[in-house]
């Protein structure tokens, strides 16, 4: 495609520099403030070389970074092997409920960390829910839609004839997968690891809730210096450490994606087909049960267990939560210290501010990259740095950098919703972006030719794109605040507890009433995440049949 | 050689193959006519093991396999669109079915040099069948069928898509190949002249129907 170079365009059509300057104004000073200060703060106030060397020297951090290391290695290549069967269901297969399996894939992945690792608690034996084992079966749970989604769209552009080509050249169907799909699968295979890695090396709310005190990963160990032991020296080189490490993931991350990128020409052609031979049949049905009941069964026992006070099942723990109280003796408030319905409020209130910061900040950067050049790129790039960076490390030095006068804003409701923003405005941007630069340039022109000023060009042509992507980053940005653990659990005060917050309190307290009332909780936070992400999902599905 | 008997296929609704007979003899050179979509690749796929008829039997020197793997058949194809291996070079992939037979590294280059020479492509072997060009590739495709002699060779419009010039090029080449090597080979075609220009016998899909 050629098109005019736009920088030749008559100067008069387009919107003034200044007016494309200032919407870049918010999410710089967004950035900058509580991101790029607080993260300058952590390595300059407490990183020395002192407290490295003390870290470094600790046998007990060691023994940390090395479980937090193998345990995310361990996740990462169960989750992969567990992920080819449902990518290969679901790329080479045709099957009656094939859209409804490849939703509900998907419904993990979109699950608060708490409410899996609620999940999990509630579904293992009391032997197992302490252990290793706990925490890989979550993150498995959790991150094998990364895998289905990213080995499974390269699966199903792989020609089969290749593989047919193999067997017609004497390759059995196991030599087959290894000489040839495997092989070609690779890069896939590899890019959707590392994020898994990612994702498990930082894991933080599943194994506050399954690792128990004997399984700290890094990330846990940060809050745990940070809040418990006040030791902000030792989070602070855990932090960086961990910064480190995640930057060299992403740096290796996008590597594969560009070698990716070039490695094959493929169309983009499905190549899917109905089962035909007996054994294709009984793969296809019997690959669809496992998939749902594994999916259904830590779900199912969440709600279960919200269920059981005692003997039997009961409504005690909803009513108790939900109902109204005879006496102030059975207000849970009394037994758990706080009041479990008000987090649930406390959470939508945090989440709408979060959507809306998010979604302003990220609608206006989102405005200013596509029209802005070099600029652009520096502000993409900066607003995309906290999803590189782990939740808790962001909460952790907006906690250790707003705490002097005149920016003690430790204590101010708003942080806590300005640190899930930080989280959210990345998503908003992504998924503004490539609408915005897909709007044909002609459309702008054709605007102006009928008499449009650049200002209603804007308003008519830009805007008028954006009103799906904006909901659907709105959505996104709800969920991601509601389920925000990581960053909360360092700035939270006590009064203002989010759901996340409540349910891992409760849960990690004796008492059956107070861990029934905690997986009422955790059951309401994943209806709710279902909700946003089904309504997000029915808009976007929407503007795929107008396309 | 060859022997398929009253095969049948559907997919769904659809019956794509309708009890087809067909015999290639040993040696021989057969060519299907057809027109697009009538079924001839399907029953490539049927002699080959790639797809199980839902009734009828194909059968190689005398001996019934319409169920065997198709590894174990020694059948070999060529692909309609080449299917050569992305990830492996040229010399790679004409050796793979040597690989799978277990020949050792120096018979197999061996192997692998003198079908690059009988396909005029000496100087190929290490290059990455991404940049072949369409004649290029399909003359690797056919040498990587040819490598392990199979013991029949079917291929799939193996000419098609082609500019005139090429196709006829190709044609030539082909017939010359299949001869020398005394391939025996079923070859699938829409186009007559294709046929009568490589094969010794040409059979249309119709004819091989539902005979009693």
């Amino acid at each position: 495609m050629t098109r005019p170079d736009r920088r030749a365009e008559s100067s008069s059509n387009r919107l003034p520099r200044w007016v494309v300057g200032g919407l870049a104004v918010p999410a710089t000073v967004f950035i900058g403030v509580f991101y790029l200060w607080p993260v300058g703060t952590l390595i300059g106030r407490s990183f020395t070389l002192e407290s490295l060397r003390s870290a470094l020297h600790d046998p007990a951090i060691r023994h940390i970074a090395w479980f937090t290391t193998w345990q995310a290695g361990l996740s990462t290549m169960l989750t992969v092997a567990i992920g080819l069967v449902p990518a290969y269901l679901l790329a080479r297969f045709e099957f009656r409920g094939r859209r409804l399996l490849t939703a509900a894939i998907t419904v993990p992945f979109v699950l608060p960390t708490v409410v899996v690792g609620a999940a999990f608690l509630a579904l293992l034996p009391d032997r197992l829910d302490q252990s290793v084992i706990a925490i890989v079966m979550a993150h498995v749970f959790f991150n094998v839609a990364v895998v289905v989604r990213g080995v499974g769209g390269l699966w199903e552009q792989l020609p089969p004839d290749l593989g047919a080509a193999a067997r017609t050249l004497g390759a059995s169907p196991s030599r087959t997968m290894r000489e040839i799909t495997l092989p070609l699968l690779t890069p896939a295979i590899a890019a959707s690891a590392s994020i898994v890695f990612l994702f498990t090396f930082t894991s933080f709310g599943v194994v506050r809730l399954l690792g128990g005190p004997a399984h700290p990963t890094l990330e846990v160990e940060i809050w745990q210096q940070a809040t418990r032991f006040g030791d902000v020296g030792v989070a602070a080189v855990l932090s960086v450490a961990q910064l480190v490490v995640l930057g060299l993931a992403v740096a290796w991350f996008s590597r594969l994606q560009t070698t990716h990128r070039r490695a094959l020409d493929l169309a983009p052609l499905t190549h899917r087909q109905r089962a035909r031979t007996p054994r294709q049949r009984a793969f296809v049905i019997g690959a669809t049960i496992a998939i749902l009941v594994a999916i259904a069964v830590p779900v199912a026992a969440l709600v279960d267990r919200s269920l059981r006070t005692g003997p039997g099942h009961s409504l005690a723990a909803w009513r108790s939560v939900f109902g109204a109280h005879a006496n102030d003796a059975s207000r849970p408030t009394v037994v758990a210290g706080f009041d479990p319905l008000a987090s649930v409020v406390t959470s939508l209130r945090f989440a709408l501010i979060a959507m809306v910061i998010s979604v302003v900040v990220g609608g206006c950067a989102a405005l200013a990259i596509s029209t802005l050049r070099r600029g652009g790129r520096l502000l993409d790039t900066g607003l995309m740095l906290p999803l590189g960076t782990s939740a808790v490390t962001i909460g952790f030095g907006l906690l250790i950098t707003f705490d002097t006068a005149p920016f003690d804003w430790r204590g101010s409701p708003w942080m806590i919703p300005l640190g899930h923003a930080l989280v959210a405005t990345p998503f908003v941007v992504r998924l503004l972006l490539p609408v915005l630069r897909s709007i044909d340039p002609d459309l702008r022109d054709a605007a102006s030719t009928l008499g449009a000023s650049p200002i209603r060009v804007w308003r008519e042509i830009d805007l008028r794109m954006l009103g799906r992507p904006l909901l659907t980053g709105a959505g996104f940005a709800l969920a991601i605040s509601l389920g925000e653990f990581g960053a909360t659990s360092l700035l939270t005060r006590s009064g203002r507890e989010t759901l996340p917050i409540a349910i891992e309190r409760l849960l990690n307290r004796p008492g059956a009433l107070l861990h029934a009332q905690g997986y009422v909780l955790a059951t309401v936070l994943a209806a709710l995440t279902f909700v946003i992400i089904g309504a997000v999902e029915a808009v976007r599905l929407g503007s795929d049949q107008r396309a | 050689m060859l022997e398929v008997r009253d095969v049948s296929v559907s997919f769904g609704e659809r019956q794509v193959l309708n009890r087809v007979s067909i015999d290639v003899a040993n040696g021989e050179i057969v060519a299907l006519l057809g027109p697009s979509g009538s079924g001839k690749s399907t029953l490539l796929r049927v002699i080959a093991g790639l797809l199980v008829p839902d009734s009828g039997s194909v059968a190689l020197d005398a001996v019934d396999i319409t169920t065997l793997s198709t590894h174990r058949r020694n059948i070999g194809m060529v692909f309609q669109d080449e299917q050569l291996f992305p990830h492996r070079t040229v010399a790679q992939n004409i050796e793979f079915g040597l690989r799978m037979q277990g020949w050792e590294v120096a018979r197999r280059s061996r192997r692998v040099t003198e079908l690059l020479s009988m396909i005029g492509l000496d100087q190929f072997a290490g290059r990455r069948v991404t940049g072949l060009s369409g004649g290029e590739a399909k003359r690797v495709a056919l040498a990587r069928t040819l490598a392990p002699s199979p013991r029949i060779v079917l291929l799939d419009e193996p000419l098609t898509g082609l500019d005139r010039e090429l196709h006829d090029q190709l044609a030539n080449e082909l017939s010359h190949l299949l001869r020398s090597t005394a391939t025996t080979a079923l070859i699938v075609t829409h186009d007559r002249d294709e046929a009568a220009a490589i094969a010794d016998r040409t059979v249309t899909l119709a004819d091989c129907e539902r005979r009693p």
